[in-house]
């Protein structure tokens, strides 16, 4: 993605790095040329966009307050803001170009489609309903599936969905921001899996091995959990700020370490329920599991608080303490950090100690929050999506938090597309990546359709430079 | 540069797309409309069959495609509907589960233990719907829940004796994927059949991979990495062995590699396939291919739907032995001149008293019922 940002960076002067350069009406606003200049308008809007309309808690740090940028970062984007702000019309037409192209993929893997393709020349409309009719009754599950299902029974039933949605995105979110944590700081953190793993180890061997009263039986299985995931993560600091040794391929050494460990451990009888040689843990004691938020009808667990909390803690830390400061500039310039006094082996240790630790939360999520047992693939996938979520989520706090729901979201449809319309999964899969492709890639969908950002530019002239920047920099 | 670029993209891309449409439109569009009368077959049944698979996928070649394959067959034998999920982590499977309650399933059969406590949370919760589960037996019986289990280890016991009796070099292998019970009970009939042949005919023929007596052996860590089966099965080679028989679903494939390289260069060597009939189903190996030790879950699916349909649905488990055809040695096909006459014999003798109950094949992992 920032291949992308070079030619322009060259041409013309990132705002990102002069911020007091930037001209007062490029705050964002949903479509720039129509309303940019509304700066009271916008401000509500930015405050709104920050705490998704309302349904979260709003960021510690006002969204005015972050736009002082480091060099090199951009901490004001959030994913609706960048999809707002980079250009309206390519935005729109980027999930037009998702959905059609995804539909297609649909209709073509769909049999009533294919029977009436045979005879198309004799009756096309049969063939055109079809197509139709197995794109839409997809998308249709997708929503159902992920937001609101008006089939369900009650108002309880109905958003359902909404619930599932959540729960899938809790250890997203978390994950993604020990990700998105670690980016800043300019590590490639691919070990979150790992991190998820290590947690899932310790919380759940706490969970169903040590018998304790309530409250404490929870406390110690999250605080175990998380202590997993910061030393997995912090030894990765170590290795890197002690020995040098990159931390893409310490990260992937220790997934597989993680990885083989759990196998092993799963073939001991100390992680086997009794009397059974199946790889599968023994059931988490109740006192050991999140509580559910809004009854046992729902999987959404307290879990989802905590990935809040999480969100509103790395904010903080980012953008409001001296050791987020250190982070924001060992990532920027590590050399400079370093020439500046900051101590970059301590902050590289401790950012990684801290991803290991939020990775940690998605690993007490799962074996506390949704599965309640240690298998060998505790982690799901989660450890890899969290990355794309990191990313497409701008590596800031909320940014990754909307991209957790939206990634959750996804999920929790995909079971509904499958068994309401009989789309394969690795389709549901594809169309999925393909929206997600589309949304991040903004200049994409610009070369697509012939729409030159640069003409537009000089048009409206420095007033739109901001958008052009930051849409090209998604 | 980057303009023409673009605009060559943008030219190519569309007329790529449109010339390719066309041409798949005039390839298969001619054919003739049918008429509106010609309904679709009208569905017999408002029985629903429902199936999840676990993280292989219905394409595993493996207990989820048997299983998935057997529901299919279902649906066009007895006219009933079918509801597929595939899950993709285990984390899919809860809500596979509760969306095919909520889809109206009648009966919902899941594959494999990973999904024994999704499957038994969903069956307290849903009294009403009927369970059934591959490959895995509860401690407690559950009353909608039916287990469909195997004591593979009778087969595999009779592929043993066949090895045994076929090798030329006095050594045989077997290799799983993950030590789990429902591979290590395919590695303990495979040795106990090579010790009974010894017993029985005074020879020493030795078993790479696993050791019965310590319950360990060779495991390649998962049922993907299919060079990790090649690397194994030469490694065998290398020490002798000229009959291997990986319990691995897609990664045994990477032992058929290793095999017919062995064989192109001249080597005597052979393959016993595992769950179904690799003749048929692993057809690239045919011609190394000695017999396959199959457990016929297809047929079981099949059978336990039916029952349902029928209303006669009961939670005892379905265990398949060798005396109900559960599990069987395949047919030696074109390997057939390579047995001796003898030894099918033997063999007939020997599944007819396991069959009896003369003849105990025990394992750690056989069903306890």
């Amino acid at each position: 993605m920032s291949e992308n940002n070079e030619p322009r960076r060259s041409a013309a002067p990132d705002p990102d790095r002069n911020p007091d350069a930037l001209p007062p009406e490029t705050q964002p606003a949903p479509a720039p040329e129509a309303e940019s200049g509304a700066p009271v308008k916008d401000a509500a809007l930015v405050t709104s966009l920050d705490t998704a309309g309302g349904a979260m808690r709003p960021s510690a740090v006002p969204v005015s307050a972050q736009s002082g940028s480091l060099p090199g970062t951009d901490d004001s984007d959030s994913v609706l803001r960048k999809i707002f702000t980079g250009n309206g019309i390519v935005t729109i037409l980027a999930v037009l170009l998702a959905l059609i192209l995804g539909g297609l993929l649909i209709a073509s893997t769909d049999k009533v489609v294919a029977a009436t393709s045979s005879y198309f020349f004799a009756r096309p409309t049969d063939f055109l309903a079809a197509v139709w009719s197995a794109a839409t009754s997809s998308y249709v599950a997708l929503f159902q599936g992920s937001v609101f299902n008006p089939r369900g029974s009650g108002v309880g039933g109905q958003f359902a969905p909404l619930m599932e949605t959540l729960t899938i995105a809790t250890p997203l979110i978390t994950a993604g921001l020990g990700v998105a944590l670690a980016f800043r700081a300019g590590l490639f953190n691919i070990g979150a899996q790992g991190q998820i793993i290590m947690a899932g180890i310790l919380a759940a061997w706490v969970g169903f091995a040590l018998d304790l009263p309530v409250g404490l039986h929870l406390l110690l299985v999250l605080i175990a959990g998380v202590i997993g995931g910061a030393v997995w993560g912090g030894l990765v600091g170590v290795l890197k700020a002690r020995t040098g040794a990159h931390e893409v391929i310490v990260t992937i050494m220790f997934n597989y370490i993680a990885l083989y460990l759990v196998r092993y451990l799963l073939d001991t009888p100390a992680f086997q329920r009794p009397g059974e040689t199946t790889p599968i843990s023994p059931i988490l004691d109740p006192s050991a599991v999140y509580p559910q938020i809004f009854g046992s009808q729902y999987r959404l667990h307290i879990g989802f608080l905590l990935a809040i909390a999480a969100t509103i803690f790395v904010s903080w830390l980012l953008n409001r303490s001296t050791i987020g400061f250190e982070f924001r500039a060992v990532g920027a310039n590590p050399k400079a950090a370093l020439t500046a006094g900051i101590n970059v082996p301590r902050a590289t240790i401790l950012v990684m100690t801290i991803a290991g630790g939020l990775a940690g939360l998605a690993g007490v999520a799962q074996v506390a929050g949704t599965e309640k047992v240690l298998t060998d693939g505790v982690a799901a996938t989660y450890g890899f999506d969290a990355i794309t979520v990191a990313l497409l989520g701008r590596s800031t706090p909320w940014g990754t938090f909307a991209a957790g729901v939206l990634f959750g979201a996804f999920r929790a449809g995909a079971v509904q597309m499958q068994i309401q319309t009989g789309t394969p999964i690795d389709i549901v899969l594809v169309v999925q990546s393909l929206i997600v492709l589309f949304i991040a890639a903004p200049p994409l969908v610009r070369a697509i359709f012939g729409l030159n950002p640069r003409k537009k530019k000089a048009a409206t002239a420095g007033k739109s430079q901001k958008a052009a920047a930051t849409g090209g920099a998604a | 540069m980057k303009n023409s670029l673009r605009a060559t993209f943008k030219r190519g891309s569309m007329a790529g797309v449109a010339t390719a449409g066309a041409a798949a439109l005039l390839l298969t569009g001619c054919g003739a409309a049918p008429t509106a009368s010609s309904s679709a077959t009208p569905s017999a049944s408002n029985y629903t069959g429902c199936i999840v698979s676990d993280s292989g996928g219905f394409d595993d070649q493996s207990f989820n495609q048997s299983s998935y394959e057997g529901l299919k067959k279902a649906e066009k034998d007895l006219g009933i509907k079918v509801n597929q999920a595939e899950s993709k982590t285990n984390n899919d499977f809860e809500p596979n589960l509760r969306a095919m309650v909520t889809a109206g399933c009648n009966l919902t059969v899941t594959v494999g233990f990973l999904l024994g406590d999704a499957t038994k949370a969903q069956a307290t919760a849903n009294p009403d719907k009927h369970f059934a589960i591959i490959d895995f037996g509860y401690e407690t019986p559950i009353s909608n829940v039916k287990p469909i289990i195997y004591d593979t280890a009778q087969a595999a016991f009779l592929a043993g004796y066949l090895a045994a009796g076929t090798t030329k070099t006095g050594t045989v292998a077997t290799f799983g994927g993950i030590k789990i019970p429902t591979v290590t009970i395919f590695m303990d009939g495979y040795a106990d059949g090579v010790k009974y042949y010894n017993e029985k005919n005074g020879k020493d023929v030795k078993v790479l991979g696993w050791d019965k007596a310590k319950q360990d052996g060779s495991f390649t860590g998962d049922f993907e990495k299919q060079d990790k089966g090649k690397q194994f099965t030469q490694n065998f080679l290398d020490q002798g062995a000229d009959i291997v028989m990986p319990v691995a679903g897609p990664v045994g494939k990477g032992a058929g590699a290793a095999l017919k390289e062995a064989k192109a260069a001249g080597k005597d060597v052979k393959l016993i396939w595992v769950d179904s009939d690799g003749f048929l189903t692993a057809p690239d190996y045919k011609d190394i291919m000695l017999s396959s030790v199959m457990k016929q879950m297809g047929e079981a699916v099949e059978t336990v739907v039916k029952e349902d349909k029928d209303g006669k649905f009961s939670n005892t488990p379905y265990v398949g032995t060798l005396a109900n055809d559960g599990v069987q040695l395949a047919p030696f096909h074109d390997m057939d001149s390579q047995v001796p006459a003898e030894l099918k014999t033997q063999l007939d003798q020997i599944k007819k008293d396991i069959a009896d109950g003369k003849l105990k094949v025990e394992s750690a992992a056989s069903p306890k019922v």
